[in-house]
């Protein structure tokens, strides 16, 4: 029987084609791989310890929103936190103010353009693990209005669940809360970077803009006011 | 209301007062407008405070009157109280030649609406504290309410162009 | 010391309006603490609030400088929701602006509607039947109940009365219930149509607001008792940023904030509209202005705008609940199948919209934060030429400079917090 040894391409485990991952599979199945390369490709597949579980668990039990209402789907954000539909029962009570100390964010409201580099300032300022909701149809898309004043939540930062409405009744933000509840407790990819693949981002400072402007053709560099770019 | 005939009294006593300031009044569903000359508009509101009772500015608020010319108009709303009355004082301007003289130094309210006007249509208010942009991002540039600014806006996504365009939501 | 003891107890003096503790401290005269020129040792603090802050109601960015804790000017910078509303309505055929116009100032929607209606059947020189005013009477009455309600609830989650915040949300759920039976959606419920009101009232409805309205006495009652005679809201409150009442008459600020000043301007009562003239009720105004009378205000409001709710349930009329004019409301669809002329004007209406005789005009009326008036202009095509609405907000806003003068910065929030300013129709 031949065996057939291939090297497979460096990088995160993530990134591998699907021809690699078929190959590993079967590597492991057969005994094949050992060392560090068995305990990498049980890493990137399974949550094995109990640990891991139960910090999910913790985690998707135990979170942090940050207080950060914009329009009107911050009143139907509001009513959640009251008696009717409690959010105090899954253990997101504590909305925090500050979003050092928050982990989800719930982008209740219409993004203006000029309030979108302070969403995002913000969204930087929150510690890893977090992630996003894009509450309402004016944040998820452009809502009721398509006009130059509004920017959607997809354009400067990655958003895990979009709860669409305008606005969204309490028990449909409460189920999208819980579907990212369910996302957090199951799967393992933590930072957004990982889960969204975005590992060759790079973070713009306003003074770098000019220089990066330079290199355009190598970069996609979106000019205000055109939608069209990556 | 002032009626029709209440209007061009109205009118008259300012002509008296203030010989070329109104070009023209119009009465409409119940209520009077006076069109005023934009040079004039200060003294025209502090006549009609002192004179003639208007105490309260309602709203100042502007128009593009695109393609008519001239083009900007700004609105000025007054409410006196006293008799539970309106009027509307109105001045149209050239896009070319922008400048009204604000009315801020003796109306306080009129301070964020007038900045709002020059935000969104761009006439400058001479003898204002502050004009600055007040809705759209200090360096905007455009008076995005006029009617030749284009709306903007994202392209609408369906099935066949999601992957191509914009392509920030794969 | 004697000002302590004078703490412990109610230091309230009617003759003053102040509390002991107020007193001392106007005692302290700070004015050589005014900004020197070249004096190192007394500057002022300028610091940032906003637009991400818990406490200013919605983006609203604040420049206050500071001295110390004393707040020595502020500047608010708004813009933070911005949406474009008026230019996105200039877009759109008279109908389809109704939805875009009802999301500016997002706590009154039924007020934002009704304006923007109330201009439209003004251009159109339409009558509204008596029945649709009767129902817009009940609607935008319970609006304001809610409105209040989201107001009382966050402002005393501010000053710190946190429970307050479930309680009004309670009642805030009933009253949300209700909006959903008769129109289908909690917020933002179009229901308001040029004409009149999209549909009738289901069964059942009038029995359940008339739970509602039972009720909603005692609550109120409830919420006093819990608020009107604690110590701490009384000092947070009772002579605080006081304003007299011609500085906020140049301002251009209307609703519960000058009447808490002592101008009875209503315009409900000044120059009724749908039919408010039929109705027996009172307008709440203060006597001092400061943050206390706000409050006292808008509660009392809570209150007589139920008894506008009953007086309205009590005398509803029969009849149409929208105009018949074919050419500006859709006829009734039992009427498609039979009739050519309903088929014609429904797909007119439906493709095109109906256009409007050229001309302007401002129609206010008085929402739950001041003097809510849509101006729109028509050019005679079935698109407004013009939509612009004069936000009670956007003005209001002005005061809060001249309020806030010379108060601490705890002064401050609850200052925000009694001026009621709703982020969405500040920027629109």
């Amino acid at each position: 029987m031949d065996v057939i040894r291939q090297k497979l391409p460096s990088g995160q485990p993530g990134q591998t084609d699907f021809r690699s991952q078929q190959l590993r599979a079967r590597d492991m199945l057969r005994g094949d791989l050992e060392g560090p390369e068995l305990e990498e490709y049980v890493q990137s597949r399974i949550i094995t310890t109990t640990l891991d579980k139960a910090v999910a668990w913790a985690r998707g039990n135990a979170m942090f929103p940050a207080t950060f209402g914009l329009a009107c789907c911050a009143i139907e954000m509001m009513s959640i936190v009251a008696a009717r539909v409690d959010v105090a029962r899954f253990g997101f009570e504590a909305f925090r103010a500050s979003p050092r100390q928050a982990d989800l964010l719930i982008l209740s409201g219409r993004v203006s353009i000029k309030m979108a580099p302070v969403v995002r300032r913000i969204y930087d300022q929150m510690l890893e693990p977090k992630w996003a909701i894009a509450m309402g149809a004016c944040s998820s898309s452009m809502g009721v209005f398509n006009n130059y004043a509004i920017v959607p939540a997809d354009k400067f930062m990655p958003v895990d669940v979009h709860v669409p409405g305008c606005p969204p009744r309490p028990e449909a933000l409460m189920h999208g809360i819980l579907k990212l509840r369910q996302q957090i407790q199951l799967d393992p990819a933590l930072g957004w970077r990982a889960r969204y693949g975005a590992t060759d981002t790079v973070e713009v400072l306003p003074d770098e803009g000019e220089q990066l402007l330079a290199r355009a053709d190598e970069l996609t560099v979106m000019e205000p006011g055109e939608p069209k770019g990556a | 209301m002032p009626d029709a005939t209440g209007l061009e009294l109205l009118a008259g006593g300012l002509r008296d007062k203030l010989p070329d300031a109104v070009l023209g009044t119009l009465h409409f569903r119940g209520k009077g407008t006076l069109l005023i000359d934009p040079r004039h508009i200060r003294a025209t509101l502090q006549h009609l405070r002192e004179q003639e009772g208007w105490t309260f500015l309602a709203s100042v608020h502007g128009v593009d009157y695109y393609p008519e010319e001239p083009r900007l108009g700004v609105h000025y709303e007054l409410l006196s109280m006293a008799r539970q009355d309106r009027l509307t004082v109105k001045i149209r301007v050239h896009t070319e030649a922008p400048t009204v003289e604000s009315v801020t130094p003796d109306w306080p309210t009129a301070d964020h609406q007038e900045r709002e006007v020059y935000d969104m249509f761009g006439v400058v208010f001479e003898g204002h504290p502050d004009l600055r942009r007040i809705l759209m991002p200090e360096d905007y540039q455009g008076h995005p309410q006029r009617r030749d600014f284009p709306i903007g806006g994202e392209p609408v996504l369906f099935t066949h162009d999601e992957s191509s365009n914009p392509g920030w939501t794969r | 010391m004697d000002a302590m003891s004078d703490i412990t107890t109610t230091g309230a003096d009617p003759a003053a309006g102040k509390s002991a503790y107020r007193r001392m401290e106007d005692s302290v005269d700070l004015s050589e603490l005014q900004h020197p020129v070249g004096d190192l040792d007394t500057e002022l603090l300028t610091l940032n609030m906003g637009p991400h802050h818990p406490a200013t109601h919605g983006v609203l960015r604040l420049l206050v400088q500071l001295d110390g804790e004393i707040v020595r000017d502020i500047k608010p910078i708004i813009g933070y929701v911005h949406t474009g509303i008026e230019k996105t309505a200039e877009d759109k055929s008279y109908w389809k602006v109704i939805p875009v116009v009802e999301r500016m100032d997002y706590l009154s929607y039924f007020f934002n509607a009704y304006a923007y209606c109330g201009a439209v059947e003004t251009l159109l020189d339409l009558e509204v039947p008596k029945r649709a005013q009767y129902l817009r009477v009940i609607h935008m009455e319970l609006n304001r109940i809610m409105s209040h309600l989201v107001w009382l609830g966050t402002s005393a989650l501010d000053v710190g009365a946190m429970s307050m915040f479930w309680y009004c949300f309670r009642e805030r759920e009933q009253i949300l219930d209700l909006f959903e039976q008769s129109t289908g959606q909690r917020m933002h419920t179009r229901y308001f149509q040029v004409g009149g009101v999209m549909e009738d009232i289901p069964d059942g409805w009038i029995e359940n607001v008339r739970k509602f309205t039972a009720k909603m006495p005692e609550r109120v009652g409830q919420y006093r008792a819990l608020l009107n005679k604690n110590e701490i809201l009384l000092q947070r409150l009772r002579g605080v940023c006081t304003l007299d009442e011609e500085t906020l008459f140049g301002l251009g600020v209307t609703g519960p904030l000058l009447r808490a000043a002592g101008n009875p301007w209503d315009l409900r009562k000044a120059m009724p509209y749908s039919s408010y003239e039929d109705f027996d009720f009172q307008v709440p105004v203060g006597t001092e202005g400061d943050n206390y009378d706000r409050y006292v205000v808008r509660v009392q409001e809570m209150l007589e705008s139920v008894k506008i709710i009953d007086q309205a349930l009590d005398n509803l009329p029969e009849g149409p609940t929208i105009t018949g004019d074919r050419k500006i409301a859709l006829p009734p669809r039992h009427e498609l199948a039979t009739s050519m002329e309903a088929l014609i004007h429904h797909f007119k209406l439906v493709t095109e919209g109906f256009r409007v005789p050229p001309g302007e005009v401002y129609f206010p009326c008085e929402a739950p934060r001041g003097e809510l008036a849509c101006f729109v202009r028509s050019d005679g095509s079935s698109k407004p030429a013009r939509v612009h609405m004069r936000d009670p907000s956007f003005v209001n806003l002005q005061a809060t400079a001249p309020m806030c003068k010379d108060a601490y910065i705890a002064d401050l929030i609850a200052t925000l917090a009694m001026l009621d300013p709703v982020l969405g129709g500040i920027d629109r």
